[in-house]
């Protein structure tokens, strides 16, 4: 209950839901297997899933500021998120 | 007891690989993780499938759990190295259960499937068969496990730790964030607890922070040695990682792990919540 669930496309109410999501990208490609967590605006963890065969990621959050981190063999990247109620849409860039 | 005779480094495992005596298992909640590539040699347990009671909200008991191992091939001898996903959560919820049952010789792979897939170490996607055992549990160690009135009666006298996500300690959330938002219990906390959530103890790539840095982290947060001590979470694996490092990493004594935790807590009619 606490893993992560499979990454890609199911049924979300976003009426209700703050889903963060996107994928991680790398070198012009989505990278798969990579370690994206999600932190709150203190910089604490609050969850962290692995990218689906096509690099996404998806997180249910709450409103605010929240930052994206990812880790994977070829680097990290970072993103800022101010999330609405809704689906959020993001691309994380390992540069 | 020490960090070497609980926790191995992904080195050592990887230089050990096929040892007589030695068992690899991966836990994960997930099972698809360890069918899309595993440590070689290593068994499967699934967190729920595996380790709950088909039934009602329970770990496994005696016999099902000697039953398990029989199958999967582990001895009563054998030195059992688990790893798992989500920074070694489920594979420290496998390691309190081995406890619970009496397993001499168990320990954690330092940084889990993170980790050794971040090193890029290599997974095999062989299907990994042991000779059957006949396991013998002993009787369940319940002075590792809490149940919910003893937590009602330690408000204000134990050391409560929630060790979930700050955000669902004060109520914003109700689970991590990698799961929908739409559970019943109400938010919040345990009067009294406080907030070391179980991240502060890990480094980025899953592996726990030195003894060193452990101790400061738990002193400075408030948590008194002189006092019995509970953790929890949200269903018992986050609490579980946290209790190894009270217990078997840092030597604490009477340390237990509440999993019935927050699903269960918050549900309760008529329990104190603070937010």
């Amino acid at each position: 209950m606490c893993a992560a669930p499979k990454q890609g496309n199911t049924l979300i109410d976003v009426g209700t839901q703050t889903v963060i999501q996107g994928q991680v990208w790398h070198d012009g490609a989505p990278v798969a297997g990579a370690y994206v967590r999600l932190l709150d605006g203190t910089d604490e963890f609050t969850a962290e899933v692995v990218t689906s065969p096509e690099g996404e990621f998806r997180f249910f959050a709450a409103p605010g500021k929240w930052k994206l981190r990812s880790l994977a063999q070829v680097g990290k990247g970072e993103r800022l998120v101010d999330a609405e109620v809704g689906l959020n849409e993001t691309t994380l860039v390992i540069e | 007891m020490s960090r070497n005779d609980v926790l191995v480094p992904v080195d050592w495992v990887q230089e050990h690989l096929g040892d007589q005596g030695l068992v690899l298992v991966e836990v994960d909640e997930d099972a698809s993780a360890y069918d899309g590539g595993h440590i070689e040699g290593a068994v499967k347990l699934d967190w729920k499938s595996d380790l709950q009671d088909p039934l009602r909200r329970d770990y496994i008991n005696k016999s099902a759990f000697e039953s398990l191992m029989s199958a999967k091939g582990i001895g009563n001898d054998d030195t059992v190295v688990l790893y798992g996903g989500n920074n070694n959560w489920f594979a420290a919820y496998a390691y309190w259960y081995f406890k619970i049952y009496g397993h001499q010789d168990v320990k954690l792979m330092d940084g889990g499937r993170k980790k050794w897939e971040l090193d890029g170490r290599p997974l095999s996607k062989d299907t990994v068969e042991r000779p059957g055992t006949q396991y013998r549990a002993g009787e369940p160690d319940l002075s590792i496990r809490a149940f919910r009135d003893e937590v009602v009666s330690s408000i204000g006298s134990a050391n409560l730790v929630d060790v979930r996500s700050p955000d669902e300690f004060s109520g914003k959330i109700l689970a991590p964030a990698h799961l929908p938002q739409e559970q019943s219990q109400r938010p919040g906390h345990v009067p009294t607890a406080i907030n070391i959530p179980w991240s502060k103890a890990a480094n980025e790539d899953g592996t726990f922070k030195s003894d060193e840095q452990l101790a400061a982290l738990y002193a400075e947060q408030g948590f008194d040695d002189s006092k019995p001590t509970i953790a929890y979470c949200r269903i018992g694996e986050r609490s579980s990682h946290t209790w190894f490092v009270l217990q078997e990493l840092l030597g604490k004594q009477n340390v237990k792990n509440y999993d019935g935790s927050w699903v269960e807590y918050g549900s309760l009619v008529g329990v104190p919540i603070e937010k």
